[in-house]
């Protein structure tokens, strides 16, 4: 081994040792959080805290919850844009997020149940109402659905006949599947899909939650498919397919309020299970539109739904 | 847990060194991203600070533009080329480019500039010409300081390069934000580890080139490095 | 650009630049009473400078998101998290200036000082540090605008800051958005910048000049790029 000689590369070795020292002190001397995992944070006091994915549309739900329940005199406290459910459901579970919007299906086999075989909107939500920790409940799921899908362009379509994911079955060898990060890891992302429909693609590129990236990488052709959430406004101005999905391999994903029991009282569930009897697919679907194609304000296209479906805002 | 005994434990997994996501692949699409970078920001740089040093004004300007342009935010300006451009090499390679010219313009101005009266006098006393000064005299003189200004800018650049995940790029910060998506902190931890490593390796190889590439009494003579 | 988002949401925007400024200034103050004394010890015992100025070397080439997320199983998803890293980095520019500044104080003043009957601290504190002051002052503005620029990737962790613009701008394919916060953080940063050099101009009015090109070299040789 070579011993350093030089001045610079002796006063680069010591203040490395240093550093070493530093860190190995550090790690042994930390006791760490109670929580055997880093990211989730310790439980919270206080007002009544909505949490949101990192996602615009996930955002927008927590909104119309925040408004509604100030406009019952609730105390609210928001915290948007956590990060993806790997990350928030901790948080739920503990308390440190007392209300946030869920799918009930990938909420079911992502987190709380991963060999869950439910299909629709019944067998979910009993699955869940079943397998939920107990500081945890879901309410009143709603008509609304936001569900993950394979999706590819219309061109893509029509050159090799696609309607439905079982079609895919010869070409997915050389096809790239993009989709958010965890798509790699959940249940009904690539697992699922190599479990229900036999499918192995080529590589997955790890994007964002439906969002430009995405679906810039699905115009452009970095991906030939992608996991395109089915609200998704470009949808529709893209001219993209989202393929049937006949084995359900994404279960009914109906939009329901995930809250933590002791955090919330009566008035909180009924302006909760209020909105969610009168949100639809297509009121969200709009909303969306409103919120990512038009950048209208989170608030403002919230306070209006609210008003226009005859809630308190 | 720490952190290294995280780390310790997702980078020991033998699947994490294969495939397309794994380490290798990895590290050379961060070594790509950086080379690449790294190597036309110098191109544009160094003739203009060599140049504008060997001129011997615009000094001031120099400095604040460089204050202006490190006050530039890594992630705004990744995220505003992702929107504009979609996925193109232009995407990661402007920001990086862009971001690394700096150190290289300033130091390269600063090391021409401060190259002594006296040298370039006796120099020119010798009969060379202004050109021949600028090659055989200031720039040998300036080397340090250039050299300064390139580590700085490769370091500088590893680490936005590990930012560029966040827009769907590949690259060490691929497990860093994956693993943030994920919950994952084992994948975060490794990816950390990962590019501090990578980060100090540029660092040593820097010292190394200067060793090589300086002559031994502009060495001695030299402040810190 | 939709200029009409702007006014529209000026409350947000000052929210965040708010968060922005309080994430992006006390690292580099807190680095300021730590490299103070430091750097006087490392003047007085001159053997602790190399391995000193390895060390913040090192630190410095560790990129920002690996260290907020290194320090997450310790600090939380809290703005310590930020806060600690970033004031790491201002060491690393601080440091070397207070070090810099006091042995740019010339040796007959010293000489003079210590002839007129003044202690230690005394001469540390009335003549030393004074004349020193420009080139913390340097090191300050390096301090502060990296600090603020990078104090935006805390958002890639969660923790509010003018950051959220660009996420929430990349996830809605908003650009005004995106240049609205790029916006801030620099006129926020170059505001903190013109402020340092104003009190420069004000504590030295004697040394105009020289203090010019020391700050030049200082400037450079420090941390030439600092928004990492």
């Amino acid at each position: 081994m070579m011993i350093p000689t030089s001045p610079a590369l002796k006063r680069t070795a010591a203040g490395g040792i240093a550093i070493a020292a530093g860190l190995a002190l550090a790690a042994c001397g930390s006791s760490g959080s109670s929580s055997s995992n880093p990211l989730t944070p310790t439980a919270s006091k206080g007002s009544v805290v909505i949490g949101s994915a990192n996602f615009p549309e996930n955002e927008l739900l927590a909104q119309i919850y925040a408004t509604a329940l100030a406009a019952k005199g609730v105390k609210v406290t928001d915290k948007f844009n956590i990060g993806a459910r790997e990350v928030y459901y901790p948080e739920v579970k503990s308390g440190a997020i007392t209300i946030i919007p869920e799918y009930n299906g990938a909420l079911l086999s992502t987190s709380v149940d991963t060999s869950s075989t439910a299909a629709t909107t019944a067998q979910v939500d009993a699955a869940l109402q079943a397998k939920l920790p107990s500081s945890m409940e879901i309410l009143i799921p709603s008509a609304a659905q936001d569900k993950d899908s394979v999706t590819v362009t219309q061109a893509f379509a029509s050159k090799y006949h696609l309607t439905s994911i079982s079609n895919l079955t010869p070409y997915a060898k050389t096809m790239v599947i993009g989709g958010p990060p965890e798509f790699r890891t959940r249940t009904d992302g690539l697992v699922g899909l190599k479990k229900n429909y036999g499918l192995t693609f080529k590589s997955f590129d790890p994007l964002d939650e439906s969002g430009p990236i995405t679906l810039a990488a699905l115009t452009d052709g970095k991906v030939q498919a992608a996991d395109v959430f089915t609200t998704t406004p470009q949808i529709i101005t893209d001219h993209l397919v989202a393929l049937a999905d006949p084995k359900s391999n994404f279960a009914a994903q109906n939009v329901v309020p995930l809250v933590y029991k002791k955090g919330v009282n009566s008035t909180v569930v009924s302006t909760l299970n209020a909105i969610s009897a009168r949100l639809t697919t297509a009121g969200l679907l709009a909303m969306d539109k409103a919120v990512i194609l038009d950048h209208a304000d989170y608030s403002t296209v919230a306070t209006g739904w609210l008003k226009a479906v005859g809630l308190p805002s | 847990m720490s952190f290294f005994s995280y780390a310790w434990d997702w980078l020991s997994q033998s699947q994490q060194w294969q495939g397309a996501n794994g380490i290798p692949t990895r590290l050379v699409q961060h070594l790509v991203y950086t080379g690449l970078s790294l190597l036309i920001a110098t191109l544009i740089a160094l003739p203009l600070g060599v140049i504008i040093g060997h001129a011997g004004r615009g000094g001031s300007a120099v400095v604040s533009l460089a204050n202006v342009w490190r006050s530039i935010p890594t992630l705004g300006l990744l995220v505003l080329m992702v929107i504009i451009l979609a996925f193109s090499i232009a995407t990661w390679l402007v920001p990086l480019v862009v971001l690394a010219i700096p150190p290289i313009l300033v130091n390269a101005y600063e090391g021409v500039i401060g190259v002594d009266r006296d040298l370039k006098d006796a120099a020119r006393g010798m009969g060379m010409t202004p050109r021949q000064v600028l090659l055989k005299v200031e720039i040998p003189v300036a080397l340090p300081l250039i050299l300064l200004g390139l580590r700085t800018a490769a370091i500088f650049v590893v680490a936005t390069a590990t930012i560029a995940a966040e827009i769907g790029l590949g690259g060490l910060g691929r497990y860093i934000i994956d693993g943030l998506a994920t919950n994952n902190y084992g994948e975060v931890a490794g990816g950390a580890v990962l590019v501090v490593a990578l980060a100090l390796a540029v660092q040593v190889s820097f010292v190394g080139i200067r060793r090589l590439v300086v002559p031994a009494g502009l060495r001695q003579g030299a402040a810190q490095t | 650009m939709i200029w009409s988002w702007i006014p529209d949401h000026l409350g947000l925007i000052w929210q965040l630049t708010v968060e922005n400024a309080y994430l992006g200034l006390v690292p580099p103050l807190v680095g300021l009473i730590i490299s103070v004394p430091l750097g006087i010890v490392c003047v007085r015992w001159g053997w602790l400078y190399p391995p000193v100025l390895s060390g913040t070397s090192i630190v410095y080439a560790i990129p920002s998101l690996a260290l907020f997320v290194a320090l997450i199983p310790y600090t939380g998803l809290s703005d310590t998290t930020v806060i600690i890293p970033l004031t790491l980095f201002s060491l690393c520019v601080l440091v070397p200036a207070v070090v810099d500044g006091l042995r740019s104080v010339p040796e007959p003043v010293r000489q003079a000082a210590t002839a007129m009957g003044f202690g230690t601290l005394r001469r540390l504190v009335q003549v030393e540090l004074p004349i020193a002051a420009p080139i913390v002052i340097a090191g300050m503005r390096v301090a502060v605008v990296s600090s603020i620029s990078l104090a935006s990737v805390g958002q890639l962790i969660g923790i509010s800051s003018l950051g959220y613009l660009f996420i929430d701008g990349l996830q809605r394919d908003f650009p005004t958005e995106i240049v609205v916060g790029m916006a801030c953080v620099i006129i926020l940063a170059l505001a903190a910048d013109l402020l340092l050099q104003g009190v420069r101009a004000l504590l030295t009015r004697w040394q105009r000049g020289d203090a010019d090109v020391a700050t030049r070299r200082v400037l450079t040789r420090l941390t030439p790029g600092g928004a990492r």
